[in-house]
């Protein structure tokens, strides 16, 4: 098969159906295969969410499609729906598939500049997908020690109970990072090497910007994880004692390599979905970006400062307690550069002409509920109230109000956006508003129960309440309830989104070129853009956000118009 | 206003109540701001014939004090909130007052267990009290604890006190608490620590002294303990328990672990 794909050369020959779809180097198709594995995987974290939640919501029942949902399979089911979303969706969809499908067009080049390492990459994050997947299959069943692992119970068969299932865990996860290591490498490399004649550093939009910001600080991050990842393995399966304190080992250590990999991980992924919003919030207000270079240094800040604020996770771990009040202050310096970047955000909006067309109805979304997000991080990065809000169901609140913006409303709001770039038909604008107001009023109905709940003092991670008398109050039991409805109702809605998916892929609407009347590259090529992209490489004359300029026809100049 | 949802009931609960709501009225106000004003440029701004956009690049001083200044607010109100939760983390994790009594907390899959020193205040002789379940605290009385973990991490979480402490295995983590309202509160597992980590369920019960007198010595009666004898015992568990895992396995983990004292002289 190898030998195969060395013959993928200049020429261009109308591939087979495999190699088209399969082992093509072509960046566009690789990021199709990422967005589809991703969003395949978006489904089964969904369904898994809904297991869950049907346990809590109607506690031992047995749940539809699914069955009895036991203890052991309660926490199977949690942790995989942390690990699945995290490191199956949100990294490759909004890193990898934008990634790989907006640099080149958006940049004015043919392609990545290390094609074969780009499909590479899609291969091995296919094996990682495939290996977490299997580990469902496995005797013991899926890993069941949550999404951060702590040894010794990750470590230790004789403690998680599923010793197959955590070391597939384990590997998928190392799987997973090589391959966005390698995704990382290409996106930088080619930003960097392969912008069209002209395109000067602040020329490069936004988005391009923090996709190689993210890939920048994934990796920088993950290599000591990398490290804890191969140690805990050995721990696992060669009897090392990297991780018990028996042998000289400390647990702790494993919490600061995974926490030093796993906040900047936070930013990873917030910041493409922010470069997301930004273009789309220029084209549908037909505003340049307010502050395009406050933007992207608040955006340099937010990478750097990501580096030190990981021991907020672990205030009450048992870390120097002392060492809870430098991260406490590095955690809320951090809101600094993130509320700048929001309020320029909003203030893009001033002196602009606004269509609420569905992208922008989605960017919209995010910025509203990225803000409750934003605003209740505070109360656990503060480490006084932490020790109580800790580990309970505000935090899982505050969480999905910032990774539901980010991994899903963002990513909406890029399909409905460059959909037309991809397929060449737009999709039906009923049906996108329909799947986005059946979206985000259901989340809300889901999430701030939960942050009562929280407040309460539910414990995160636990399949029944039955055990503690503060918690079985009927009160707490209706939120838990409510909370399960509205994610049955969101769920449900994203029917329309499927079909409008499909359905527009053969009968939307033709696109043409530029059906947003963008500036930027990609919109100046044909819909969907052929190989190789552009018939003739562009040249840059211009940044990336020129609308509204008094005294032209159009309210819009594209990135490469002469005059 | 966490007290609607929640009794408090040790001396440091208020402190964290108040932080809170602290934070509450300063994000809270942010928050309602920028929604205001997001929702109200959308408005105003919403397209409208013969109203074009306006080209701003954002550079322009006038327009970016707009920026700028609460930018410069939000400094301040960070400022305004790490002071006071800097000082609520150092009264409760940092500066410890003078223990009045003093408990061993062991966690385990999944159990909590106490030992106090009993009359003669020293630990691992004969007059200890052991119970498993269960931690009987006298009111008004400050009691460090030093945690422990037998085999992976737990969390020592008393809600109703705002107390939550992760136990590590191979160290001794030192705390405390005091217990200001009399009553029955839960203990919980906050860290994921395998198959029962839901059944890890135990109760502080805070007594009045003449209470906690009488408790010591209703307990010691022999006939109780007898009766009342838990599965497993927990001199047992101080190794990792292989019992209390196979009796929860063998019950599919249906395994009520009702708390149960136990007292040995």
């Amino acid at each position: 098969m190898s030998s195969q794909a060395e013959h993928a050369g200049s020429v261009h020959v109308e591939p087979g159906f495999f190699k088209k779809y399969c082992w093509s180097t072509d960046h566009k198709m690789i990021a199709m295969q990422y967005l589809f594995t991703g969003m395949a995987m978006a489904v089964i974290g969904g369904f898994l969410a809904y297991v869950f939640r049907m346990q809590l919501g109607f506690p031992n029942h047995n749940v539809p499609g699914f069955g009895i949902v036991t203890p052991g399979r309660y926490n199977a089911v949690v942790t995989m729906h942390g690990s699945i979303m995290i490191f199956w969706v949100a990294m490759p969809v909004l890193v990898a598939a934008f990634g790989n499908f907006l640099i080149p067009l958006m940049i004015g080049c043919d392609d990545m500049a290390f094609p074969r390492i780009n499909r590479l990459s899609f291969q091995i994050f296919l094996l990682s997908s495939i290996v977490i997947l299997g580990s469902f299959l496995v005797k013991g069943g899926a890993f069941g020690g949550a999404w951060t692992a702590y040894p010794p119970l990750s470590a230790s068969g004789a403690y998680n109970l599923t010793p197959a299932g955590a070391v597939l865990w384990l590997l998928a996860v190392a799987l997973e990072f090589v391959a966005f290591l390698l995704g990382g490498i290409n996106f930088t490399v080619t930003v960097m090497n392969s912008r069209a004649p002209g395109m000067k550093m602040f020329d490069i939009p936004i988005v391009i910007w923090m996709i190689v910001l993210a890939s920048l600080v994934f990796m920088a991050s993950v290599g000591p994880l990398i490290a804890g990842a191969v140690m805990l393995l050995f721990d696992q399966t060669l009897s090392t004692g990297f991780y018990d304190p028996a042998r000289g080992g400390d647990p702790l250590l494993w919490q600061h390599l995974f926490w030093f990999f796993g906040h900047p991980e936070v930013y990873v992924v917030l910041l493409p979905a922010m470069g997301i919003v930004a273009e789309i919030l220029a084209v549908f207000s037909r505003k340049k970006l307010f502050g395009y270079k406050s933007m992207l240094y608040s955006t340099w800040a937010v990478g750097i400062l990501s580096f030190v604020v990981w021991a907020h996770h672990q205030f009450v771990a048992g870390i120097d307690p002392r060492m809870a009040n430098v991260f406490s202050v590095t955690t809320l310096l951090i809101s600094i550069p993130v509320a700048e970047m929001v309020f320029l955000y909003i203030a893009t909006l001033y002196g602009g002409s606004i269509r609420l067309d569905t992208p922008m109805l989605w960017a919209l979304g995010f910025l509203a509920e990225f803000l409750i997000g934003g605003v209740t991080g505070i109360f656990l990065g503060a480490s006084g109230t932490d020790i109580y809000l800790h580990d309970t169901y505000f935090l899982i609140a505050h969480f999905h109000y910032t990774f539901v913006p980010i991994a899903i409303i963002s990513v909406f709001a890029a399909i409905y956006f460059w959909y037309p770039k991809m397929f060449g038909r737009m999709l039906n604008e009923t049906l996108g508003k329909i799947h986005f107001w059946g979206t985000v009023i259901p989340f809300n109905v889901i999430f701030i129960p939960l942050f009562i709940t929280g407040l309460a003092g539910d414990q995160r991670r636990v399949y029944s309440y039955a055990q503690f008398a503060e918690q079985s109050k009927p009160a707490l039991q209706h939120l838990r309830t409510t909370s399960t409805i509205a994610l049955l109702v969101m769920l449900s809605f994203q029917l329309f989104f499927i079909v409008n998916f499909f359905w527009s892929m053969r009968h939307g609407k033709l696109a043409g070129k530029n059906p947003w009347r963008s500036t930027t590259l990609e919109w100046t090529v044909p819909s969907p853009p052929p190989h190789g992209n552009f018939a003739e490489l562009p040249t840059v004359y211009r940044g990336p956000y020129e609308y509204g300029l008094p005294g032209r026809d159009d309210d819009y100049w594209p990135q490469d118009a002469p005059h | 206003m966490l007290e609607r949802y929640l009794t408090a009931a040790s001396s440091y609960a208020h402190s964290i109540d108040h932080l809170f709501i602290l934070i509450a009225v300063l994000v809270g106000f942010w928050l309602l701001v920028a929604e205001a004003v997001l929702f109200w440029l959308i408005f105003k701004y919403r397209a409208q014939e013969g109203r074009p956009s306006r080209h701003i690049t954002g550079d322009e001083k006038e327009l970016h004090r707009w920026i700028t200044i609460p930018h410069m607010l939000v400094i301040l109100c960070d400022i305004a909130i790490i002071i006071p939760a800097i000082i609520v983390w150092y009264n409760i994790k940092q500066a410890m007052p003078p223990a009045e009594q003093t408990v061993r907390v062991y966690a385990q899959q999944w159990a909590w267990s106490f030992q106090s020193p009993g009359p003669d205040g020293v630990f691992d002789t004969a007059d200890d009290v052991r119970t498993v379940g269960e931690l009987h605290v006298t009111v008004n009385t400050t009691y460090h604890f030093e945690l422990m973990s037998r085999d992976v991490v737990h969390s020592f979480a008393v809600p109703a006190f705002r107390l939550k402490q992760d136990a590590l295995p191979g160290r001794t983590i030192i705390g405390w608490f005091r217990p200001n309202r009399v009553g029955t509160y839960d203990i919980q597992c906050t860290q994921m620590c395998g198959l029962g980590h839901a059944l890890m369920a135990g109760r502080v019960i805070v007594e009045t002294p003449q209470d906690h007198a009488a408790w010591l010595l209703h307990g010691a009666n022999p006939t109780m303990a007898e009766t009342r004898t838990p599965s497993v015992s927990p001199d047992a568990s101080s190794t990792r328990s292989g019992g209390l895992r196979a009796s929860l396995e063998a019950f599919n983990v249906k395994a009520d672990p009702t708390p149960v004292a136990e007292v040995r002289r």
